[in-house]
């Protein structure tokens, strides 16, 4: 059978474990993709910005299986993090949490909106107060406005 | 011999760029035209002699020059003659050559082609370009030299790492980098108009060009790679949020910015100052992209740390160009007199707005990449990934892409809101009514695709509301509105078309990400699985050898409604050079979606493969919008007004008064 050298080879390149492997599913879908949704921002952490769920890593499929071992437990979405958190860090979590250095990182968007939009008030603020000069007294408004409609009227003459 | 000589060449290089760097300067100090001219000569031989080096490291790479340690350590004699060729600059050393010469192109392009600009803006220009150079080139000769030989050379190489063996590559850097490098020229001009102390329209006119040249490249360059390693990868994602994709997305983001605001400076001479601070920005995101690429700084603090070298180089490099840049700025941007006034509600309050949420949204990119760095040369560990990035610039950029159809609507100075809402009302209702029919297809658990489909329709169609009210079909008729719009200038069909491509790219995000089918599974040969509409066999594996690997290639057959409709060939690759094992995904483009296998390991059962299958609707959108995006760039550079020889009336009348 020419197929068998075939997949020999294959077993040979495949080397590392495939990225969530078939055998590690759960049997309830509802808790299998609860678990594919942790595994994707969770990170593996032998790998470079890869979840566990992408990665190809030992350790990864090693996460992914205490994922689901916890999630079979019957532990909530967030126990399951901190369960992870506990042993390998807040390095583990794609997602930061909102507190230390990751409330700055969440903060941070509003924080810059928040400058811009008051840098840009006051900008306006100081242009438009400055040109006193520049703008049309009350008598250049009426000439202006009598000219206006000298102009609108001017198609009908 | 010929190493030699580009080794040699690359010194005088250097020298002729130190002179660029301060003849030109003095000359414009002490008013002396003589030393100014230095500039432009300087830089055309500068790039002659960028040339000859980047030509003898290829010569080396081509002959398979063992003697020299980064042939050694990057090319293989039975390498394929492209990869020969791309090996040049894709490793370190290469592709900092390869900035070198791109950065000397555009010197000597502005020495060649700014024959209208006023001397002592062209002098100072070219020397602060022949700053970026020497900085380079003294880079490279000091700590990343491509030209060292060995005493004792190996007879094989160690090849190019396989994932690099690829025509993605051979492409991804050299437009990466014309985009970066092209940004060198905005900030020349930026510190010039500093140094000067005067800027005008015409400022920007000259700018423009160049900052749109650089945008379109870096646009082609983020796209390349986002496919690239799309199909390389093998893991089916289009953007990762890698540090590395979001060092060339920050100064994209940023150019954009300044693309915008340069048009804001041409047409009404305000914003002057923000203008220059972007194009200083724009060029230092650029170095930060390179810098954090290239200093191993990504991989692990602790790896900059053993061998800081480089780092350290380029940390004085950065620190020198984006601290002296800003100084500058600080120092002389009060000499800069402000121009027009506007409303908020004008056509310049939405570019301003577009220019706020663009670089917040830079700036949140940026943070989000640096922290992690910072915590851990501290000693801690975070991470910021995917999840994060999503969510917080998902919405920034959503806001932005909101106003995007609005802006060119409004007229300059004081714009008419309602009156430009008015005129998208149908563009609103088509929108609405195709969110209203996903959410109705797909229920409410695909709520967010259905607002982001009716965004990207918003977009898309919207573009090209300017294009439609300035034709005026409604009131002109067909034949006088086709007429109008023959007569618009290039650059209204270049906004169109650049922000329908945005649509399009953001239709191919929301599609993929919220409708794409995905089977893992382990399958036999003769087995079928379902994978969205079609129903896949997997016939059986073969094996196949290319130049230096060895392959296993499976071949599926995929059937909608008992027909066959296409067949794919995943592979797994093992290149023997380096006994690397690569994963080749099998793609297949049907109309605009893409069908996609993976190969993994052997499955559970004996003989059994493990496989990952997706349906990917629309997907191939992401870089066809990209396509449309970098098309409209074309189109606005093609554009009369932005062409730099052509004069102005204006300009043509005042010497006809003098003589007068």
């Amino acid at each position: 059978m020419r197929l068998l050298p075939a997949l020999a080879l294959l077993l040979a390149l495949a080397g590392p474990v495939f990225a969530v492997d078939p055998s590690e599913r759960l049997a309830d879908p509802a808790l299998e993709e609860r678990a594919r949704q942790i595994s994707e921002e969770l990170r593996c952490l032998v790998c470079q910005n890869q979840s566990i769920d992408a990665s190809d890593a030992q350790l990864a499929r090693d996460l992914r299986l205490i994922v689901r071992e916890r999630i079979a437990a019957g532990d909530s979405d967030d126990a399951v993090r901190d369960f992870l958190v506990e042993r390998y860090g807040e390095f583990v979590l794609l997602r930061p949490r909102a507190h230390g250095v990751g409330l700055l990182l969440w903060g941070l968007p509003l924080a810059l909106l928040l400058v811009a939009g008051a840098g840009l008030f006051v900008a306006f603020r100081r242009r438009t107060a400055l040109p006193a000069a520049e703008r049309l007294s009350a008598e250049e408004e009426a000439a202006l406005k009598a000219l206006a409609q000298d102009g609108d009227e001017r198609p009908n003459h | 011999m010929i190493v030699e000589f580009g080794h040699f060449a690359l010194i005088l290089a250097l020298a002729v760029a130190v002179a660029q760097s301060v003849l030109p300067i003095v000359g414009f100090f002490r008013r002396d035209p003589a030393l100014m001219a230095v500039a432009p000569k300087a830089s055309t031989m500068q790039l002659l002699l960028v040339v000859i080096a980047f030509s003898a490291l290829t010569y080396a790479y081509l002959v398979s020059d063992f003697s020299l340690l980064n042939v050694v350590e990057n090319s293989h004699s039975e390498k394929p003659l492209i990869f020969k060729i791309s090996g040049v600059w894709g490793n370190h050393e290469g592709s900092m050559l390869l900035w070198a010469l791109i950065l000397a192109i555009f010197g000597a392009a502005v020495a060649l082609f700014g024959g209208n600009l006023p001397q002592t803006l062209k002098a100072n220009v070219l020397a602060v370009q022949g700053w970026i150079s020497t900085a380079f080139l003294a880079f490279i000769l000091t700590t990343s030299n491509p030209f060292l030989r060995l005493a004792e050379p190996p007879i094989e190489g160690r090849d190019l790492n396989p994932v690099l063996q690829d025509i993605g590559l051979a492409i991804h850097p050299p437009l990466l980098y014309l985009g970066y490098v092209g940004f060198s020229i905005a900030f020349a001009f930026a510190i010039a108009a500093l140094i000067e102390g005067r800027i005008d329209a015409a400022w920007a006119r000259w700018v423009r060009p160049w900052v749109l040249a650089a945008w379109i490249f870096l646009t082609a360059g983020i796209a390349m790679g986002s496919y690239w390693a799309y199909y390389e990868l093998g893991w089916g994602g289009f953007w990762f949020w890698d540090p590395v994709e979001n060092a060339s997305l920050m100064p994209w983001l940023v150019g954009t910015a300044l693309l915008h605001s340069a048009v804001v400076m041409e047409k009404r001479e305000a914003l002057k100052v923000w203008t220059v601070l972007l194009a200083i920005l724009a060029f230092s995101l650029s170095l930060l992209g390179t810098f954090l690429v290239r200093s191993g700084v990504l991989t692990s603090v602790h790896a900059f740390a053993t061998d800081p070298t480089r780092g350290v180089f380029i940390l004085a490099i950065l620190c020198l160009f984006i601290g002296g840049g800003l100084a500058l700025f600080a120092v002389r941007a009060g000499t800069l007199r402000q121009g027009g006034l506007f409303a908020p509600i004008s056509r310049e309050g939405a570019l301003v707005l577009n220019n706020v949420f663009l670089t917040v949204a830079a700036g949140v990119v940026l943070f989000g990449t640096l922290i992690p760095l910072i915590v851990s040369a501290f000693g801690g560990a975070i991470s910021v990934g995917a999840p994060y990035f999503n969510t917080v610039f998902g919405p920034l950029f959503g806001a932005t892409l909101l106003v995007v159809p609005l802006g060119p609507l409004l007229a300059w100075k004081r714009g008419d809101l309602l009156g430009a809402l008015e005129r998208l009302w149908a563009v609103f209702a088509v929108a609405a009514l195709i969110a209203l029919a996903v959410a109705w297809l797909n229920g409410v658990t695909h709520l967010l695709a259905a607002v982001g489909f009716g965004v990207a329709v918003w977009v898309l169609v919207g573009a090209f509301a300017e294009l439609w009210t300035r034709a005026r079909f409604r009131e002109a008729g067909l034949a006088v509105g086709f007429r109008r719009l023959a007569g618009l200038p290039r650059s209204a069909f270049g906004t169109a078309l650049a922000h329908a491509g945005l649509g399009l790219t953001l239709l191919g995000i929301v599609s993929t990400s919220a409708f794409q089918s995905e089977a893992i599974l382990e399958m036999k040969p003769g087995d079928t699985a379902t994978v969205g509409a079609y129903s896949v066999t997997f016939d059986g594996i073969r094996n196949g050898a290319g130049a230096n690997y060895s392959e296993l290639v499976a071949t599926m057959t995929a059937r909608k409604g008992g027909t066959v409709r296409f067949v794919v060939e995943p592979s797994r690759r093992l290149y023997t050079a380096r006994q690397m094992p690569t994963t080749e995904a099998g793609i297949r483009t049907h109309g605009l979606s893409q069908f996609y296998v993976t190969l993994g390991g052997e499955g559970r059962d004996s003989g059994s493969v493990v496989v990952r299958m997706w349906d990917k609707p629309l997907v191939t959108l992401i870089w066809l919008g990209a396509l449309v995006m970098m098309a409209g760039g074309a189109l606005s550079l093609a554009d009369r007004r932005l062409r730099v020889g052509a004069p102005t009336p204006a300009r043509r009348a005042a010497p006809a008064l003098t003589a007068d």
